[in-house]
C-alpha cells in the first residue's frame, strides 16, 4: 500500500472526475469537459518542462500539432487505425521536442530567448502546415467518420471523455514518479540554479532535452486526442498560438511545478470561461465572442500579482495562516 | 603523499586583464591545502578553472595524472571533484534536504537511498535540525553549511571550498573549523580558498600564496606568516622591512 501512497490524491481526483459524465448527460457539457481535460493533458506536458525546469516554452502547439497532425494524416493519407497511429503520433512530437530542444539548448537560450525561439518554431510549422499538399493545405484534414471505439470512435461522449480521463491520469503518475526521482530533483535543481547543479555532477543540457522530450510527447498525447474528437484539423487550430497559449496558462493559474496545476488551472479557466458566456450572454441577450478571454488576461494578471505560485500556491500559503 | 591534483602553468586571460599567471601548483592526497592572497589576487578565477568553470587560456590541470582541463564541470564532479561557490547558490525553492539530495543523487540513484545519504550528510555538518526548512529561510551560517552539505553528498574524493567562512561571526567559524578537520579526516583531500587567516593557520597543512595572478609563496602555514614576501603582498611594498624594524626597537 506504501507504494501507492503518493499517488492516492491522483487517484481520488481521477475518481471523482470519472463520475462528473455520470452527473452531466448533456453533450454540451461533456464536450466541454472533453475540451478541458485535452487542454489539461497538453498543460501537464507543459509544466514538466516550464513548471518543473524552469524553461517557459511559447510554443507547446509544435508538439500539440505534430501529433494531431501525424495520427490524422496516418489515418486518412496511410489508412492506418487511430490506435495504432497513435504511438507513431506521440513519438513524432517527442521527436519534434528533442529537435527543438537540442537546437535551442544547445545554442544556450534561455528566458525568453528560448521562449521567443519556441514561438517561432510553432509559427513556421503552422505557416508551412497551411501550405503543404500531405496536411491537406489551408482546407485542412478530415478524419473519416467511422464510428467504433476499435476506430478510437465513440458514440458516446462519456465514453470519449474517460478515455481521455486515462490518458490524463497517465500523465499526471508519470509527472508525480518523476518529480519524486532522481530525473525530478535534478530537473528542478536546473530550474533554480544551473551552475549550483552542474557542480553537483547534473548534465544540465541533457536534463533540459530529456525534459523537452516528455514533456512534447505528453503534449502531442493532447493533440491525438484533439483529432480524434473533432476529427478535423487545419494549421491555426493544430499549430495556432491558442494550444500554446491554452498549455502555458493552465499552469500558471493551477501551480507552476505541481501534479496537480494544470488540471486545476484548466478547470478554473474553462469553468470560469464557460459561465462568464452564459452570464454575459443572459445580460445583453447575445454573445460577446471573446469574452472568455477578457477574462483569462484578466486572471493571468491577478495570478501573476498575487498569487505567483499559482491557486494551489494560494491554498498552501491559506492554510499556513492561524483561523 | 602523491599529488591528486596538479595545476600546470594556468594562465588565463579575459581581454587584457591577465587574471592568473602561469600559476603551478599540487594538491597532496589527504591534506588540506589553503590558497590565499590579497583581493584581486585571482584565486577564485584559479579555482573556476580548478572546478572546470573556465577554461584556462593557457595550462593544464590534472587530476590523478589525468589532464582534466577540457572536463565538462558535471564529468568532474563525477570523477569525485566538488566545489562550493563563494556567493552560496541554494536552490531557494527546495528544501535544505532536499538541495543535499540533489547532491546525493550523483551516487544513490533511488529515492530512498539518496535521502538517507542527504540526512546522515546533513548530520555531518550540523544542519540535521534544519533539513525541512526552506533553504531559501537559512542564515548566512546555515546556507555556507548547506553549500558545504551538497558538495559533501557527491561524496568527493577532492573538495573546493571557496571562502565558506567569509561573512562567518568568530563563534560560527570557531564551529566551523571542527566541521572542516573532521570532513580531511574522514579522508578527503580539501583545497581552501580563505580569507580567515586564524582558520588559514588553522587548518592547513600548506599554504600557497596568489598575488596579482603570481604564485609568489608556497610552505607551512607556520612559514608562510613570516615570509617578507607574503607580508608585503597584503600590506604593500616594505611593510616587512618596517615590521621588523619596528620590532627590534620594540
Amino acid at each position: 500500500m506504501s507504494a501507492l501512497r503518493p499517488y492516492r490524491a491522483i487517484l481520488l481526483a481521477l475518481a471523482l472526475l470519472a463520475l462528473l459524465p455520470v452527473l452531466f448527460t448533456t453533450g454540451t457539457v461533456r464536450n466541454f469537459l472533453i475540451f478541458t481535460l485535452i487542454v489539461a493533458l497538453a498543460a501537464q506536458g507543459w509544466n514538466l518542462l516550464g513548471g518543473y525546469g524552469g524553461q517557459f516554452s511559447f510554443g507547446h502547439a509544435s508538439f500539440f500539432g505534430t501529433g494531431a497532425y501525424a495520427i490524422a494524416i496516418l489515418q486518412a493519407r496511410a489508412g492506418l487505425n487511430p490506435w495504432l497511429a497513435l504511438p507513431v503520433a506521440v513519438a513524432l512530437g517527442a521527436l519534434a521536442g528533442a529537435v527543438i530542444g537540442t537546437l535551442a539548448f544547445r545554442a544556450r537560450l534561455r528566458g525568453s530567448y528560448f521562449a521567443l525561439v519556441t514561438l517561432a518554431f510553432a509559427e513556421v510549422l503552422r505557416i508551412v502546415a497551411n501550405v503543404l499538399p500531405i496536411t491537406g493545405g489551408a482546407a485542412g484534414t478530415l478524419i473519416r467518420l467511422n464510428v467504433d471505439p476499435l476506430n478510437f470512435q465513440f458514440a458516446d461522449r462519456a465514453h470519449f471523455y474517460w478515455v481521455t480521463l486515462v490518458f490524463l491520469g497517465a500523465a499526471m503518475v508519470l509527472v508525480r514518479a518523476l518529480e519524486r526521482g532522481r530525473f525530478g530533483a535534478r530537473l528542478v535543481a536546473v530550474r533554480e540554479n544551473e551552475d549550483a547543479a552542474r557542480a553537483l555532477g547534473v548534465d544540465v543540457l541533457r536534463v533540459k532535452i530529456v525534459a523537452i522530450t516528455l514533456s512534447a510527447a505528453i503534449t502531442a498525447v493532447a493533440g491525438c486526442l484533439y483529432a480524434q474528437n473533432f476529427l478535423y484539423l487545419d494549421a491555426a487550430i493544430a499549430y495556432g498560438p491558442w494550444i500554446s497559449v491554452e498549455a502555458l496558462l493552465a499552469p500558471i493559474i493551477g501551480g507552476l511545478g505541481t501534479v496537480f496545476g494544470p488540471l486545476i488551472g484548466a478547470l478554473v479557466l474553462h469553468g470560469l470561461g464557460e459561465l462568464t458566456k452564459v452570464w454575459i450572454g443572459a445580460l445583453t441577450g447575445g454573445s460577446v465572442p471573446g469574452i472568455d478571454l477578457v477574462l483569462f488576461g484578466i486572471l493571468l494578471i491577478a495570478t501573476v500579482g498575487f498569487a505567483p505560485r499559482g491557486i494551489l500556491g494560494l491554498v498552501a500559503r491559506l492554510r499556513m495562516l492561524p483561523a | 603523499m602523491s599529488a591528486l591534483l596538479a595545476v600546470e602553468g594556468v594562465t588565463m586571460r579575459f581581454g587584457g586583464l591577465t587574471a592568473v599567471d602561469g600559476v603551478t601548483l599540487a594538491v597532496a592526497e589527504g591534506t588540506i591545502t589553503g590558497l590565499i592572497g590579497p583581493n584581486g589576487a585571482g584565486k577564485t578565477t584559479l579555482f573556476a578553472v580548478i572546478s572546470g568553470f573556465l577554461a584556462p587560456t593557457a595550462g593544464r590541470v590534472r587530476y590523478r595524472g589525468e589532464d582534466i582541463t577540457a572536463m565538462p564541470v558535471h564529468r568532474r564532479a563525477e570523477r569525485g571533484i566538488a566545489r562550493t561557490f563563494q556567493i552560496v547558490q541554494p536552490f531557494a525553492g527546495l528544501s535544505v534536504r532536499e538541495n543535499i539530495a540533489v547532491g546525493a543523487y550523483l551516487r544513490h540513484p533511488g529515492r530512498e537511498a539518496a535521502l538517507a545519504a542527504a540526512d546522515a550528510v546533513a548530520e555531518r555538518v550540523g544542519l540535521a535540525r534544519l533539513r525541512d526548512l526552506p533553504a531559501g529561510a537559512l542564515t548566512v551560517a546555515g546556507r555556507k553549511r548547506l553549500e558545504l552539505a551538497r558538495a559533501l553528498a557527491t561524496a568527493p574524493t577532492l573538495l573546493l571550498l571557496d571562502e565558506v567562512l567569509a561573512g562567518l561571526n568568530p563563534s560560527e567559524i570557531r564551529d566551523m573549523i571542527p566541521v572542516i578537520r573532521r570532513i580531511r579526516d574522514d579522508g578527503v583531500t580539501i583545497l581552501i580558498v580563505e580569507h580567515v587567516m586564524q582558520a588559514v593557520m588553522n587548518l592547513c597543512d600548506r599554504v600557497h600564496v596568489l598575488a596579482q595572478g603570481r604564485l609568489i609563496a608556497e610552505d607551512t602555514p607556520a612559514e608562510i606568516a613570516r615570509d617578507p614576501k607574503v607580508v608585503e603582498a597584503y600590506l604593500g611594498h616594505g611593510a616587512a622591512e618596517r615590521m621588523r624594524r619596528a620590532q627590534g626597537h620594540g
